[in-house]
C-alpha cells in the first residue's frame, strides 16, 4: 500500500461504517436489512458511499431478497438486531443448505447488557445451530476486514456467513485503514441449479452432507489460516477470547498470553488446545452465553466456567479483572442515569393517555411507544416480538372473563405493523374473540426509534425517495375489519377516546389509525414530500 | 502531550445536547493530530432525552473502547443534574468541565453549549487551534459553521 493511498484513505469510522465499507470494497451487489438498533447505521452508510441497499418490510424478506441477488452469482449483504436473526431464521438455515453461487453475508448485531432490546440472545449459537460460520470482529479495523473476509469465505465455500457484530464494536469509532485491494462486482447471470435450490427432502439430504464436509473444510483453514492471533503475554496466564471482550482482556492483563479469535464457528480446537497446553491458569473472556466455553470443554480443553453473572450485561475492563480474579460476589451497579421518555408532546402519549383513562389492557409492541409502559404513563401490559401486540391481544380476549376481555386493546406501531402485524390481522380476522377486538395502529410515518427509517407505509424508500406507499387502513379493511378509523390522535383526541370507548362495546372487530407524524421526524418529512 | 499516555475524556448530558456531534468533533481532532483514538457512545433508546454519554480515549493504542471507573481524566458534563453519576469515574486530579461555567458568559446560541465546552476542554490539549476550528467548519453546514466557532472560542478564551 503506498503512502499516498494510506493518507488518503485511513479514516475514523464507527464498526457500522467499516462493515458497510468493507462490504462496498468487497464487491457487494445489494444490501437488505430491516433498521433495528445497534445495526441500523450499516445500511445508511452504505447507501451514502454507494452502494444499493434497501429496507425490506422486515429480516426475513430482507434475507431472501438477499439470498436471491446471491443465487445470481453476486455478492449480497443482509443486515440486522440480534432478534431480528429469529425472523430470518428460517431462511438462513435453509440457505445453508442450498449455498450461494456468489457470496451472502448476514451482518447481525448482539446487543450483550440490552441497550435497546427486549432480550440478550447470543448470535454465535446461530453458527452451531445452522452450520453457518461465525466471525467475530473487536473493533472498527477489524469490522472492516472480517467482511471483507466473510465476503471471501461466503464466495469460496459457497455459504452464508454471520457477521457477528455487538453494540459496542457497532457503536464504536476508531480507526480504519482500507485495503487497497478492491473487488469489482460478479457479473449476475442465471445458472439453473434445481438439485441445488429446491430443497425438497431428496435434494436437501445430499445438500445437507455437502454443508457438513463444507464445514469440515472451513475449520481446517480456520487451524492454520483462520483470522486467530496469539498475543503472547510473560506470565504463565492464557486467555481465549473473541470480539471486543479481547481488547478488555488485553488491557485488563497486559501480560497474560491471549488467543483473539475472529473466528468463532467452526472453532480451530488444535491451535486453542495448543494454546492452552502449557499455560498455568487459563481464563475464557467472552460476552453473552458462555459459547466458547462449552466448546473448548466439549472438545477437551480444560478451561473453568465464569461465574454465571457475566453471562448477562457488557463486560468491560473492571469486570474482566473480577473473573481473573474469581469474584463471583454481587456486583456494584452501574450509575443510573435520567431513563428515555416519550419526547414531549409525542402523538403517542396522547393515545395512551386515553387508554390509561379508559384502563385498559394494553398488548403493546415494539417501537418508541414501548416507553408508554414506563412511568408516569405505565399504560402498556405486555411487550414481547415484533407484532405480538395483536396475537397476545387475541389470546387475552379469548380466555379472560368477559368484563376483562372487552378491555383488552392492541397496539402497533407503522413499521412494526408492516414487519409483523398483517399476519396477525388475518389472525383477528379469521379466529375473532366472542368480544371481538380493537386494534390501534400508531401511525407516526416513520421508523421512529431506530432514528427515522422509511418503511413500506411511509411510502419512501431507504433513501427517502419515493415509491408505492401502503396505506394501513385499505390493507385492513380489504382483509375484511368491518370498522376502519382514521383519526390524528393530537387533533381529535375526543373523537379518538369515543371510538375507543365504542368499540370496547361493540363484539365486532375495530381497528383505529392514529396518525400523526412523529414530532423529531415531521419537518424532514414535509420536506421529503415536496422533493 | 506525550503520544504514548493514554488520555480519557468523557462528555455527559441528555440527549438532544449535542454530545454526539461534540465528541464527534472531538475524535476527529485527535485523529487528524496522529493518536490512535476510540469513541464509545451507545444510540437507540437513550437518545430519548435519557442520559447520553460518549468516551473519547486517544494515544499511541488504545485498547477497550469505554474508560474504566477512576480513569477519566476529563470530565465534561452539559446537564449538571448527570454530574454525580460520573464523578466516581474521574482519576484522581482530574478536571470536571461543568457546563454552568457558560451560565453568565453569552454564548452566540445556547444550543452550541456542546461546542463551547470543546473550547473550553481544548485549553487542557496541546493541540493548535486551528484544527478545531477547520473540523467544527467541516461537521455543520455553512450557516451553522460561525456561530459554531464563536461558541468554540468562548470556551477556549474564559477567564481562567
Amino acid at each position: 500500500m503506498d503512502l499516498e493511498y494510506v493518507m488518503a484513505t485511513r479514516q475514523l469510522l464507527s464498526g457500522n461504517e467499516a462493515v458497510a465499507l468493507g462490504a462496498l470494497h468487497a464487491g457487494c451487489a445489494r444490501g437488505t436489512g430491516y433498521p433495528g438498533t445497534p445495526s441500523t447505521e450499516i445500511l445508511e452508510y452504505y447507501d451514502t458511499i454507494g452502494g444499493p441497499a434497501e429496507w425490506a418490510p422486515n429480516e426475513k424478506v430482507a434475507a431472501e431478497v438477499a439470498l436471491g441477488v446471491a443465487f445470481t452469482g453476486a455478492r449480497a449483504m443482509v443486515t440486522m438486531k440480534h432478534v431480528g436473526l429469529n425472523v430470518a431464521a428460517d431462511v438462513l438455515f435453509t440457505a445453508a443448505y442450498s449455498g450461494v453461487q456468489g457470496a451472502l453475508v448476514f451482518v447481525v448485531a448482539d446487543d450483550p447488557g440490552l441497550a435497546s432490546s427486549q432480550d440478550e440472545q447470543d448470535t454465535r449459537r446461530y453458527g452451531i445451530a445452522a452450520g453457518v460460520p461465525i466471525i467475530e470482529p473487536g473493533d472498527s479495523q477489524e469490522s472492516y476486514d472480517y467482511a471483507r473476509l466473510a465476503f471471501t469465505l461466503s464466495a469460496r465455500w459457497r455459504i452464508p456467513v454471520i457477521l457477528r457484530m455487538t453494540t459496542r464494536v457497532s457503536h464504536t469509532t476508531g480507526i480504519v485503514q482500507p485495503s487497497d485491494a478492491l473487488e469489482t462486482p460478479a457479473n449476475p447471470h442465471f445458472v439453473r441449479d434445481i438439485p441445488g435450490r429446491v430443497m425438497v427432502p431428496g435434494h436437501a439430504r445430499l445438500k445437507h452432507r455437502e454443508l457438513r464436509a463444507k464445514l469440515a473444510e472451513i475449520q481446517a483453514w480456520c487451524e492454520t489460516e483462520g483470522p486467530n492471533r496469539i498475543l503472547p503475554g510473560a506470565s504463565p496466564v492464557g486467555i481465549v477470547s473473541s470480539g471486543v471482550a479481547s481488547q478488555y482482556a488485553r488491557e485488563a492483563c497486559p501480560e497474560a498470553s491471549l488467543l483473539k479469535l475472529g473466528m468463532t464457528y467452526p472453532l480451530p480446537f488444535k491451535l486453542i488446545l495448543g494454546f492452552l497446553k502449557d499455560k498455568a491458569r487459563r481464563f475464557v473472556i467472552e460476552e453473552n452465553d458462555p459459547f466458547l466455553v462449552e466448546q473448548i470443554r466439549a472438545n477437551g480443553g480444560d478451561v473453568p466456567w465464569n461465574p454465571e453473572q457475566y453471562r448477562m450485561g457488557e463486560l468491560n475492563v473492571a469486570r474482566v479483572l473480577r473473573i481473573l480474579a474469581g469474584a463471583a460476589t454481587p456486583e456494584p451497579a452501574p450509575p443510573r442515569g435520567k431513563p428515555p421518555s416519550l419526547c414531549a408532546g409525542c402523538p403517542h402519549g396522547h393515545v395512551f393517555a386515553v387508554l390509561k383513562k379508559l384502563d385498559c389492557i394494553v398488548a403493546g409492541d415494539i417501537g418508541c411507544y414501548t416507553l408508554a409502559a414506563l412511568p408516569p404513563l405505565s399504560a402498556m401490559d405486555t411487550q414481547i416480538c415484533m407484532g405480538a401486540s395483536i396475537g397476545v391481544g387475541l389470546g387475552l380476549r379469548h380466555v379472560l372473563p368477559e368484563a376483562e376481555a372487552r378491555r383488552v386493546v392492541s397496539v402497533i406501531g407503522d413499521s412494526t405493523f408492516m414487519h409483523s402485524g398483517l399476519t396477525g390481522v388475518a389472525e383477528m380476522v379469521c379466529n375473532p374473540p366472542p368480544t371481538g377486538h380493537v386494534l390501534i395502529v400508531l401511525d407516526n410515518q416513520i421508523t421512529a426509534m431506530t432514528g427515522q427509517q422509511e418503511n413500506p407505509a411511509t411510502g419512501r424508500k431507504l433513501d427517502h425517495t419515493p415509491t408505492t406507499r401502503i396505506w394501513i387502513e385499505k390493507v385492513v379493511a380489504a382483509m375484511g375489519v368491518p370498522t376502519v378509523l382514521v383519526l390524528d390522535p393530537v387533533r381529535q383526541a375526543a373523537e379518538l377516546e369515543a371510538a375507543v370507548v365504542q368499540a370496547l362495546q361493540s363484539n365486532d372487530l375495530t381497528v383505529i389509525v392514529a396518525r400523526q407524524p412523529c414530532l423529531l421526524a415531521a419537518r424532514q418529512i414535509r420536506a421529503y414530500e415536496q422533493k | 502531550m506525550n503520544k504514548s499516555k493514554t488520555i480519557n475524556i468523557r462528555i455527559a448530558g441528555l440527549g438532544g445536547m449535542g454530545i454526539l456531534k461534540s465528541s464527534q468533533i472531538l475524535a476527529e481532532v485527535l485523529f487528524q493530530a496522529g493518536y490512535d483514538v476510540k469513541k464509545a457512545e451507545v444510540h437507540g433508546m437513550s437518545q430519548r432525552g435519557g442520559s447520553v454519554a460518549s468516551d473519547i480515549r486517544f494515544g499511541r493504542n488504545i485498547l477497550s473502547p469505554m474508560i474504566p471507573d477512576g480513569e477519566i481524566d476529563f470530565l465534561l458534563v452539559l446537564a449538571p443534574e448527570e454530574i454525580e453519576s460520573h464523578r466516581a469515574a474521574l482519576r484522581p486530579g482530574g478536571v470536571l468541565i461543568d457546563a454552568r461555567i457558560f451560565d453568565t458568559i453569552a454564548l452566540p446560541n445556547r444550543k452550541s453549549l456542546n461546542i463551547a465546552m470543546l473550547g473550553a476542554l481544548s485549553r487542557h490539549l496541546d493541540i493548535p487551534v486551528a484544527s478545531w476550528h477547520q473540523v467544527i467548519q467541516a461537521v455543520f453546514p455553512e450557516k451553522h459553521q460561525a456561530l459554531n466557532v464563536n461558541a468554540f472560542d468562548a470556551g477556549r478564551n474564559l477567564p481562567k
